[in-house]
């Protein structure tokens, strides 16, 4: 290029232009990476606390005393409340990180792993595996999860294919009527699987659907991280793409460089391989993924690359709150974390409905 | 007629292009070339392939048969980062659903130059200001584009376009949503560039008036064909338009401009 914008001088045809350049603040703006800068810092001090809270509070409050001298306590401590805790961090993030990333991909703001019926998807799939008794595994791999896997897989790319037009461009309602219409399926065919299970592999199903993060020492949480490590990373490595298609639309981001069709078989995978995972192990927690991107754009703004990190570290807080809430709430009982996150969940849903509907036509 | 595709000093060619929807063809037969440096106009009646020719031309779709050549090589042969510098696209409307600032979606014009885990630079951000300005829009910058009315959004659009610093523009219907102001503002604007930076540039229109004294050349299209391509002066006779159109379209030469209106 000969001469670049830049050295073009503001026009001099403006007192406008001036009052503009001042009314556009540019030294602010630019510094998105200064605000991940910032944020971190500060999202990272929030889990920790969120953290420690998780760890202190429950049944039993924690004592440092206690924990040197009483190998119980130290039983219950590091085989229980430790584990349990970074699983609901775990899970927390990565749904957070899930609808961040959708809604980029979707280009809408309502779309979450519950609302699109990917969980749902996965939870049909799991249903199905345990009903057939295939508590086992495969190369290592428990065939339940296999099974979420696929259930999670088919869901997303259903959802995909009816709410796409023929020009290619995404229809807001048709993607959420989808996701309804997916949801329901999903909640009959588990239904149908219950009826048709014996009377304890329908309790095992109901028990598992409810949902718990409750763990028993860090085997299991190795073996999700074998699973969840790659889907963050993807994520991570499309954030520009999203990012592009997210201000935008298809054809933009394209002509901007990014591959289209591959930013979205690689979301989706990562997407449903990550919603398998939490799914298998914790049932379906809706809204999380829906809720936490929300409160992220409010004090971090809209900047994708941004959202999708701040959303994990905020996510990874939430559900350690959410579930420390869960644990205590009706203590010495415990309350289902998904109930608690779709109490949540559900109003801030229909805020952001009522909201969508003004900025754009359903 | 089809320019000759191996005619030098072209930037863009196209060389028999087909394209179908699904077993309708959309472009049929399309060769043209446009000169570096040339500022084109690409008219023709709705449905006439236009939009198609130009995402073509973008590579945005892939043609059945035939090529596009850029700057003497094979359009599908260049990376799509690599495309994304040297040609921008300015799509017929777009949808925004996220209230992103005027200037975030403008600064998306700088990604082809950053890498992956890059933000943008203040460099970038002094680019995308200044596109803004070419404009006349720099009052949108810390606008959120939810809340812009159609015409300021394509004004962003374009300003995004121009924030790549490509040296091909292709644009669909670029003002259609725009005031009389900002239509010449943006017809202007993209004189400049074509003198000043000697951009080349492709737009659809269906605003003839302008035509004449802004672009070089005009090429017509009419069922997916190529039926006319030649300077203004050429194309716009009273004939030629009323066959692109299938209406009875008058013409009227005045002060070395021509106008078009057609008889209600």
């Amino acid at each position: 290029m000969p001469s670049s914008l830049s050295q073009r001088a503001v026009q001099p045809d403006a007192a406008e232009s001036n009052a503009v350049v001042d009314n556009s603040r540019p030294g602010k703006r630019a510094r998105v990476g200064l605000r991940l800068r910032l944020a971190l810092p500060l999202l990272i001090i929030g889990l920790i606390i969120a953290f420690l809270v998780g760890l202190y509070v429950g049944y039993q409050p924690l004592s440092l005393a206690a924990l040197k001298t009483d190998p119980i306590a130290r039983a219950v401590f590091f085989r229980l409340r430790l584990p349990r805790v970074v699983m609901a961090g775990l899970v927390g993030a990565s749904l957070a990180m899930v609808g961040a990333a959708l809604q980029a991909l979707f280009r809408n703001p309502l779309a979450d792993p519950f609302t699109l019926g990917v969980s749902g998807g996965a939870s049909l799939g799991a249903s199905v595996a345990i009903a057939f008794g295939l508590g086992l595994n495969l190369v290592g791999v428990p065939f339940i999860f296999i099974a979420a896997f696929v259930g999670a897989s088919v869901s997303v790319l259903l959802v995909y294919r009816l709410a796409r037009s023929g020009g290619g461009t995404m229809l807001p309602g048709a993607l959420l009527l989808a996701g309804v219409v997916l949801n329901l399926s999903a909640s009959a065919g588990v239904l149908v699987i219950q009826y048709l299970a014996s009377y304890g592999r329908a309790l095992q199903i109901l028990r598992w659907l409810i949902g718990s993060l409750d763990v028993v020492g860090f085997d299991l949480i190795w073996k999700m991280l074998v699973f969840l490590i790659p889907g963050w990373l993807v994520l991570i490595a499309h954030a520009r793409d999203l990012h592009l298609l997210a201000t935008g639309e298809s054809d933009s981001a394209a002509s901007l460089g990014v591959d289209v069709r591959r930013t979205e078989r690689m979301v989706f995978l990562a997407s449903s391989l990550i919603v398998a995972v939490t799914v298998s192990v914790g049932g379906a927690i809706g809204f999380v993924g829906l809720i936490v991107p929300h409160a992220a754009r409010l004090v971090f703004g809209q900047d994708v690359r941004v959202l999708l990190s701040a959303s994990f570290l905020l996510g990874a807080a939430f559900l350690i709150l959410a579930d420390t809430l869960a644990r205590v709430a009706i203590s010495p009982g415990e309350l289902p974390v998904g109930a608690i996150t779709a109490l949540l969940g559900g109003p801030v849903f229909l805020l952001l409905l009522k909201r969508q509907q003004r900025y754009s036509a359903m | 007629m089809p320019s000759d595709s191996s005619t030098t000093g072209a930037l863009i060619q196209a060389d028999h292009l087909e394209f179908s929807y699904s077993s309708v063809p959309a472009v049929v037969d399309v060769s043209l070339s446009l000169p570096r440096g040339a500022m084109g106009a690409l008219i023709g009646a709705n449905g006439s392939g236009k939009s198609t020719l130009i995402r073509l031309l973008a590579g945005l779709l892939a043609p059945g048969t035939g090529e596009v050549i850029f700057d003497g090589a094979s359009l599908s042969t260049i990376h799509p980062r690599e495309r994304a510098k040297r040609i921008a696209y300015v799509p017929q409307s777009s949808s925004n659903v996220f209230p992103f600032t005027a200037l975030e979606v403008v600064l998306t014009g700088r990604s082809p130059y950053s890498g992956r885990f890059r933000f943008e630079s203040a460099h970038d951000e002094q680019i995308a200001l200044s596109a803004l300005n070419a404009l006349d829009a720099a009052h949108l910058a810390s606008r959120h584009i939810t809340e812009l009315s159609g015409g300021e959004r394509q004004l962003v659009t374009v300003a995004r376009a121009l924030a790549q610093e490509p040296e091909l523009l292709l644009l669909d219907e670029p003002a259609s949503a725009l005031d009389l102001k900002h239509r010449t503002q943006l017809t202007r604007a993209l004189r400049k560039l074509r003198d000043e930076r000697g951009m080349t540039i492709l737009m659809i229109t269906h605003d003839l008036m302008l035509l004449d004294s802004a672009a070089d050349l005009i090429i017509a299209m009419k069922c997916g064909r190529l039926i006319a391509s030649g300077a203004p002066s050429v194309v716009l006779t009273e004939a030629l338009l009323g066959e692109v159109y299938d209406a009875p379209v008058r013409t009227m030469r005045s002060d070395g401009r021509t106008f078009v209106w057609s008889e209600l």
